[in-house]
């Protein structure tokens, strides 16, 4: 299977396949019982140092500390990041968390929390994007602001690889999709015509 | 220098448990109180004559500091795991050490904190004189409460991933401890004592060369205990 | 390598000449016992219950010496990354432990009749109590993690920091008891007994060796089973 910049890439299979699976594998939070994997040249077992400067991962999980405000989250990510403090409240702003940013994470819904994850995401700024199930608890505007920030990171010339539930959320930005049967890839597929599908799903 | 960058890691994550522990204020407090319930317990175990109390008081502060303490080793690795904030962790770039040192200075503080509650109550409780050499005896405790953490933090770094937790800690730490709480204990024992053979100033030593050794064993084994 | 070489390289070619080494261990073992039986006198105070020296001393000086061999099996490990070496890490640690609690019980049953106590806080048992308890700890740690890499790599940590500690322990219990003006038990040995002791000591040692091997052997073919298991569940070769 392959991803090359500026290509976005959808998971898509039952529970249990081991899609996640393979987005910790490209994270390299698992190592592989067999075969291998590559991120922009270097193997996840061998350099896995350079393979996490590239990649952002997005969780099931938020990754969230809840005690913490939604600007202390971002400010312990970009110090952990040696970004500068100064991107915190652009971020924020960008994933509409700015009035919220000083209450605690505790008390955010699932929503409001998929964003803020989102939201560290810019300040990794990577080149390979995993995201495991990003739509699950987004509103529709949620959804359009994940689709935005997609086709932005998308344009910087970054991959894409998104495990999905079902189709139609990530329908406008996916160029291909692949099928994952009992851990083997079953089926590729391009995605022809993005204008062409959303009709389909509408009906079915 | 990538040096001041680890330094620099590892206290944005000391002052992230830190605030979210004093945040969350039920934590602290609670191991605090387990802590003086321990020594109570202590002096109805061998008590009520205060002499037998007061003679075994070194022992009794430093188990209830270790008992309750290994509630905060768990603890400091729990608030990663809970929402998954671990992997993002991980993931993040510069050396593993800085993660194992930023937590070990979370710990550290929250630990000698809340040993100078645990020796003023057991003063207190235990009718305890206070030696001149109160400074000595300061660097006893911090000498200790270093091994204490060190150790601590490393094995919770594992136990709190597995199953049976609660017990695999102290399982793993109690007899590794040994050694730390021996000249912990003892240092302590000499020193309310009045110290009159002179034995805190060589189990001090003894002491420091315990912690440096563990410490040094500890940072570079972590990324291995970490990174799987 | 494919499971069926695995299979076939641990099952077959080098039992036979272990099997032998075993025979020659345990032989050489009632020899050294008898030998140092009948050719050492009775000693002043204790009379025979001396002759039980042979099996505790020789007993504990293995006890010392299998953390070393955990230590240098851990460390290779974190080195090369073969399963081999955590296997045969986890292999010395069970027989350290085995060999640990004889050399307790064995303190034991000659305390009772000497002093008339089951136990005395002498520095070398403690000591020794307080490494079983650490290998206990480890075999605990690799009974509780499930996923092989993890129980790997935490199992060479663990045995690391653990076999670092063994010579601290011995240490600070010592100085403890020293402090103390405690008694301990005799440390000098009488010449008479250096011959018996030095027969035991090799014989133990080779008995040891054989021990950590078969253990490591059981291992092996176990976890042959385990790649077969999975080769079969991944439905093809496994490379």
């Amino acid at each position: 299977m392959q991803a090359s910049p500026g290509e976005v890439v959808g998971l898509l299979g039952a529970n249990g396949t081991g899609k996640s699976t393979l987005l910790r594998v490209l994270a390299t939070l698992l190592r592989p019982q067999a075969g291998s994997a590559r991120v922009c040249g270097h193997d996840v077992v061998r350099a896995p140092g350079e393979v996490r400067s590239l990649v952002g991962y997005l969780a099931h999980a938020p990754g969230l500390y809840d005690d913490l405000t939604a600007r202390e989250n971002l400010l312990f990510a970009a110090s952990m990041l040696e970004r500068d403090q100064r991107e915190i409240d652009p971020v924020l702003e960008r994933v509409g968390l700015l009035e919220a940013a000083s209450e605690p994470v505790r008390g955010f819904s699932s929503g409001m929390q998929r964003r803020l994850s989102i939201g560290r995401l810019l300040l990794v700024r990577p080149r390979l994007l995993l995201l495991d199930e990003p739509y699950s608890n987004l509103d529709a505007g949620g959804v359009a602001l994940m689709n935005g920030l997609i086709t932005g990171w998308v344009n910087d010339g970054a991959a894409a690889v998104i495990v999905l539930h079902e189709l139609a959320p990530a329908a406008e930005v996916l160029d291909r999709t692949v099928t994952i049967v009992q851990g083997r890839i079953a089926a590729s597929e391009r995605v022809p015509d993005r204008a062409a599908i959303l009709p389909v799903l509408a009906t079915g | 220098m990538a040096l001041r960058d680890e330094w620099r890691r590892a206290r944005a994550i000391a002052w992230k448990d830190l605030t979210t522990e004093r945040r969350s204020k039920a934590g602290f407090n609670s191991v605090v109180v387990l802590a003086v319930t321990i020594l109570v317990l202590f002096g109805f175990a061998l008590g009520p004559d205060t002499q037998a109390i007061r003679n075994a008081a070194a022992g009794e502060i430093w188990l209830s500091a270790l008992f309750a303490g290994v509630l905060a080793f768990n603890r400091s690795f729990q608030l990663e795991l809970d929402g998954g904030a671990l992997d993002a962790l991980i993931l993040y770039p510069g050396a593993r050490r800085a993660i194992f040192a930023g937590k070990l200075l979370g710990n550290f503080a929250f630990v000698a904190l809340m040993l100078t509650i645990v020796i003023a109550v057991g003063v207190v409780l235990f009718q305890v004189r206070v030696p001149a050499e109160w400074p000595s005896l300061l660097a006893i405790l911090f000498l200790g409460c270093v091994g204490l953490v060190t150790l601590g933090t490393f094995y919770a770094a594992m136990a709190s991933r597995s199953r049976a937790r609660e017990v695999l800690l102290p399982l793993l730490l109690f007899p590794m401890l040994v050694p730390v709480l021996l000249a912990a204990m003892e240092g302590t024992k000499a020193l309310l004592g009045g110290d009159i053979m002179g034995d805190a100033g060589a189990w001090a030593r003894l002491l420091a060369a315990f912690d440096v050794v563990f410490l040094v064993a500890t940072l570079l084994a972590f990324e291995f205990v970490i990174e799987v | 390598m494919t499971t069926a070489a695995l299979a076939t390289k641990v099952a077959r070619p080098r039992t036979r000449a272990w099997t032998v080494f075993g025979w020659f261990a345990f032989l050489f073992l009632i020899a050294s016992q008898a030998t140092a039986i009948a050719i050492s006198p009775p000693d002043r105070d204790m009379g025979d219950l001396q002759k039980i020296m042979y099996v505790h001393v020789p007993s504990a000086w293995m006890t010392m010496l299998a953390p070393l061999t955990v230590l240098v099996f851990a460390l290779r490990y974190l080195w090369k990354r073969r399963e081999q070496d955590d296997l045969l890490a986890a292999s010395a640690a069970e027989v350290a432990t085995t060999f640990a609690g004889l050399t307790l019980m064995l303190g034991m049953i000659w305390a009772r009749p000497t002093w008339g106590v089951w136990w005395t806080w002498d520095a070398r048992l403690t000591s020794t109590l307080v490494l079983f308890l650490i290998l206990a700890g480890y075999l605990a740690l690799r009974a509780l993690v499930d996923d092989r890499e993890r129980r790997a790599q935490w199992s060479a940590a663990v045995g690391i920091l653990g076999a670092i500690n063994v010579p601290i322990v011995y240490m600070s219990v010592r100085w403890w008891r020293t402090i103390h003006q405690m008694q301990s038990s005799p440390a000098t040995v009488d010449p008479a007994y250096v011959l018996g002791l030095r027969l035991n000591a090799f014989a133990f040692l080779f008995v040891m060796v054989f021990f950590i091997h078969r253990r490591y052997e059981a291992a092996m073919i176990e976890r042959a089973a385990e790649h077969a298991a999975e080769a079969a569940a991944l439905g093809g070769s496994s490379t």
